[in-house]
């Protein structure tokens, strides 16, 4: 009677050691080496798997800053997320030097809501910009502006943007956008821009990308930015952060102060700020010294 | 009869050949040409012309601009007042020359009379120039440039010239015109084509649904030896270059493959009462038929147009766009365009306008898909259209170019016969040009 539980304990026993013995001989031969600092990188990283970085997923990047650390140097890589404190974090770890980074933001760059650029087409394929894109230039006719279906919103990851539908434009919530730039490589007509996020939350930026005449482009869209210059002129000596090319004004946001005098003069109101600019010196009356610059 | 068809997939779409009946007219001179630079597939030509400058109908205004290209002649005869960007059936801001028009002088190098001129006194090499010169693209509708297709690589043999007479696309019937009434031309214009590839073979394929026009080339092609019609089944798209060689010579066209690999060139219909034109009475390309229908259209009609001519003109002529008209089709129903407004002017490509009404304009919300896979047995070219359309949601661009959506055409034909009404040719027209972005940049590499 014993023997019928006996044997088969034995038998069990016997089959389950050789297999240890044999799991474990070829786990020793098959082990892969695999770089500890890997994990603690990686566990540095936000793991959302944006891809922002470039690479696939948050451990793809973590190998390849690893790599880098190796040849010395992680200065290319970064994480848009992340920013520069997970860099630092991360840089503390491999026992490197890490670049500070300025914190980005996407920003829009198309004004021509419903109002101001009404649809004169409609538009009744499937509803994506990239495909919309190589149909007609839009249903407001901008060649260059947004098309108003979405795709830079469905590629946020991190809620940071929605449809509005009263505009017909996308929202980007700055407080949320993490700059991972995929709404920027989404966009087909590349209205999406990262900004820098600047001090205090300040940033002017051209709300147009334009590139047709003023005059063409005015018959479509009255928000368009028509080349005229003005902010160019406006923009102060020592800054000179406006050039003009192509019938639109770009400000470069490494030489911007963000003093809002471009914003103020700009006649379709194209130039846009974080904050409100301050109102131009009444020319008659001396204002009183605490005149009402809002504070940043 | 025997008829002939290609044997995978295919639709067919009822054919409304409305203005079949109604003769090639010359329709009125614009008051001011938009001549568009880049009327033909490949780099845009090169404006030779300025502001002010007096041109005459057949100048020279834009001159090719690489290999593949072609040269752009003045359809009018005027004043140059503008070079500027003006909307051409893609949407968007193209550069043309503008002119007005001022008479109706002609380049006195052109012969303008009426006689057929026979004998071809022109060698091969001659008559590819000629073409170049004279701008000729193929009038089917994707404009390639004819002088390219017949510089045949060195070591290409090819035994057999395919005329495309098809029209497969519903609604259109200018080539249809184009074969009763200048029957003479396109014969002595094959020959042509043949003298040019050295060939002594050339079939003229014609679907079944063009009995006259069969009748009338057959009759007439018996002068002209080496010359065949063949009848064919209606099924579209047998227009599309690798069904009619299939259909007609039973050849099959490797994926990314040529026509001339497997020994033969496919030519439009209408293009050879062009290249007659151009190598007997020295004329360039600057006029081509245009169908206008639609089914509420007063008056339906074939004009002789010259290139530059704002469609709102040509709407005019046929009495206006009926109230309700929803959409303004540059070329056929299947592969046509809407255009964004009807300023656009007419070009090399352009074969018809068809105004559409509301309800046959209305695109139906899309359902899901049901898997009944009449799209797989309706591609002429084996692909899986719901699987690629799938691919292309989820942007899994690897398993597209596996599922070879760069073969796709953009017939149609998918989307025509879906059930829930899926917008699977919009999706895998995207995969098809990110697939081959993707080919071009690692063949960069």
């Amino acid at each position: 009677m014993s023997a019928m539980i006996l044997y088969p304990v034995i038998m069990l026993g016997a089959v389950a050691g050789i297999a240890a013995i044999l799991l474990f001989l070829t786990a020793k031969k098959f082990h892969v080496e695999e770089d500890p600092r890997i994990d603690k990188v990686a566990e540095l990283l936000p793991g959302a798997n944006c891809g922002g970085c470039g690479y696939p997923g948050c451990r793809g990047l973590a190998e390849a800053i690893v790599k880098a650390a190796d040849k010395g140097d992680i200065g290319g890589l970064s994480c848009p997320p992340g920013g520069s404190t997970a860099m630092k974090a991360i840089g503390e770890v491999l026992g490197m030097a890490v670049a500070e980074s300025e914190p980005m933001v996407a920003v829009l760059r198309c004004g021509g809501t419903h109002e101001k650029a009404p649809r004169t087409l409609k538009y009744d394929g499937a509803p994506k910009c990239v495909i919309a894109h190589t149909v007609f230039a839009g249903e407001k006719g901008c060649p260059n502006g947004c098309l108003g279906l979405g795709d830079c919103v469905t590629v946020c990851a991190f809620g940071a943007m929605y449809m509005d539908e009263k505009t017909g434009l996308p929202v980007i919530d700055p407080a949320k956008c993490v700059a991972c730039g995929a709404c920027v490589k989404a966009c087909p007509r590349k209205i999406i821009e990262m900004r820098p996020k600047g001090r205090k939350e300040r940033r002017v930026w051209v709300n147009c990308v334009n590139t047709e005449k003023g005059a063409a482009a005015m018959k479509y869209c009255k928000a368009a930015c028509i080349g005229c210059g003005k902010c160019v002129k406006e923009c102060p000596e020592k800054v000179q952060a406006i050039t003009l090319q192509n019938n639109l004004a770009y400000i470069d946001p490494k030489k911007c102060i963000a003093c809002g005098k471009c914003v103020l003069v700009c006649p379709t109101k194209a130039i846009l700020a974080t904050f409100e600019p301050p109102k131009p010196k009444p020319v008659e009356a001396k204002p009183a010294e605490a005149a009402p610059a809002t504070p940043a | 009869m025997d008829l002939k068809t290609f044997k995978i997939g295919g639709v067919h779409p009822p054919e409304n050949k409305l203005s079949a009946g109604a003769p090639i007219e010359a329709a009125a001179l614009p008051k001011r040409a938009f001549i568009h630079l880049g009327q033909h597939l490949g780099a845009p030509a090169k404006p030779i012309v300025q502001k002010g400058d007096k041109v005459r109908v057949g100048t020279l205004i834009g001159a090719g601009e690489g290999f593949i290209s072609a040269a752009v002649h003045s359809s009018v005869s005027g004043t140059v007042f503008a070079i500027d960007a003006v909307v051409d059936a893609s949407g968007y801001k193209r550069p043309a020359v503008i002119i007005d028009v001022e008479g109706d002088e002609w380049e006195p190098t052109i012969d303008r009379s009426p006689e057929l001129k026979k004998d071809i006194s022109l060698d091969k090499k001659a008559i590819v120039d000629r073409l170049k010169e004279a701008g000729i693209v193929g009038l089917g509708g994707a404009t390639f440039p004819a002088h390219v297709k017949y510089m045949v690589p060195e070591g290409k043999k090819v035994d057999t010239l395919i005329i495309n007479a098809v029209e497969c696309e519903p609604y259109l019937t200018s080539d249809h015109r184009v074969m009763l009434e200048r029957a003479d031309e396109v014969l002595v214009g094959t020959r042509i084509l043949m003298t040019a590839l050295g060939v002594e073979r050339a079939v003229i394929g014609i679907e079944a649904n063009k009995p006259d026009a069969i009748e009338i080339l057959s009759r007439k092609a018996k002068d002209h030896p080496g010359i065949t019609v063949q009848a064919l089944k209606v099924q579209y798209p047998q227009g599309a270059e690798k069904q009619l060689i299939k259909a007609i010579l039973n050849r099959e066209v490797p994926s990314g493959k040529l026509p001339l690999d497997v020994g033969c060139v496919v030519n439009n219909v209408g293009t050879t009462v062009a290249v007659y034109e151009a190598v007997q009475k020295n004329k360039p390309l600057f006029e081509r038929i245009v169908t206008l229908t639609g089914k509420k259209l007063p008056r339906k009609a074939n004009f002789l147009v010259r290139v530059g001519t704002p469609i709102t003109q040509l709407i005019d002529a046929c009495g206006g766009a009926p109230e309700g008209t929803a959409k303004f089709i540059n070329g056929g129903p299947m592969m046509g365009k809407a255009m964004v407004n009807t300023d656009i002017p007419v070009t090399k490509g352009t074969s018809g306008v068809i105004l559409v009404d509301e309800a046959d304009a209305r695109r139906n919300a899309p359902g899901a898909c049901i898997r009944c896979a009449k799209c797989v047995a309706a591609c002429p070219m084996g692909l899986e259209p719901y699987l690629i359309e799938k691919q292309a949601e989820y942007a899994l661009w690897e398993d597209a170019e596996k599922e070879d959506a760069a073969d796709c055409m953009e017939c149609g034909c998918c989307q025509f016969t879906c059930p829930a009404a899926r917008p699977l040719l919009d999706n895998i027209r995207l995969a098809k040009t990110t697939v081959m972005r993707i080919r071009r940049e690692r063949s960069k590499k």
